[in-house]
């Protein structure tokens, strides 16, 4: 279920804004289905924000972050046509990654 | 004889102990080496005392740490969370926790601030019954925190 993740980098002055939205249901391991049985636990437990390659953000989860994770955070160093990657992954070893350009 | 053996096998074991960092942090950004072990016992902790405690201590507060959460949230499930520092007050964060006193599991994220990146992490976490939410922020292994109460109308389990 490797997700896609939407990310939108934009220049702000001195430093760039990310916002990464994930695909990724986030499940407790607490809920039960319908049937009364238990709902594995199902999370991202670690995501990664890279800038041309540099890591400038680096973040360990746990399953109470949101389902569909929003991610938002600013760095300085970027300019307009940089590469910026998200990558992330859970604690089945599956990974979602998504790339964009700083606009 | 006794001693010879001993320390084969310690030699060995210290020997798979370095293979298995080697494997472990060689995919990893070397920037990020020394904060690179997911704090998997402070994830597990119940109870925000034994949190803190994994973490390090009980955080001073501070006001150089600004903390946004809605007062109300509607929906216990998506409660949108922003951390941000004023670097007068609080220069050199170097990790960001996120923390829900009462879920079943307080620490639902930790960030780690590379040099160059501002202090600064917006996301949305789960809140299962009104309680405080916490911001913790680490400084060259100081701990300080803000708190900030949501009340949670419809919790955060899925209920």
């Amino acid at each position: 279920m490797a997700g896609k993740i939407r990310i939108r980098a934009q220049q702000q002055g001195d430093y760039t804004e990310v916002k990464a939205l994930m695909r990724h249901p986030m499940e407790t391991g607490l809920r039960k289905d319908q049937a009364g049985e238990p709902i594995p636990a199902h999370f991202i437990e670690e995501v990664t924000v890279t800038h041309k390659g540099n890591v400038v953000m680096h973040a360990y989860w746990g399953a109470a972050v949101s389902a569909n994770p929003f991610l938002g955070i600013q760095f300085e160093g970027g300019a307009p046509g940089d590469e910026v990657a998200v990558v992330w992954t859970d604690n089945k070893g599956e990974t979602g990654e998504g790339t964009t350009k700083i606009r | 004889m006794n001693h010879s053996i001993q320390s084969a096998g310690m030699a060995r074991r210290n020997f798979l102990r370095l293979g298995a960092f080697v494997a472990a942090t060689a995919m990893l950004p070397a920037k990020l080496l020394a904060a690179m072990v997911r704090p998997a016992d402070a994830f597990t902790a119940t109870g925000l005392d034994s949190t803190f405690a994994q973490i390090g201590g009980i955080p001073e507060l501070h006001d150089g740490i600004i903390f946004s959460t809605p007062d109300i949230a509607e929906n216990g499930a998506v409660v949108p969370v922003k951390v941000e520092i004023d670097g007068n007050k609080l220069p050199k964060v170097d990790k960001i926790y996120v923390m829900v006193e009462k879920n079943p599991n307080p620490l639902s994220a930790m960030f780690n601030v590379p040099a160059g990146t501002k202090p600064y992490v917006e996301t949305r976490v789960k809140v299962a019954q009104t309680c405080n939410l916490y911001a913790v922020v680490d400084v060259d292994g100081k701990l300080y925190m803000a708190a900030k109460e949501t009340k949670v109308t419809l919790g955060g389990c899925g209920g």
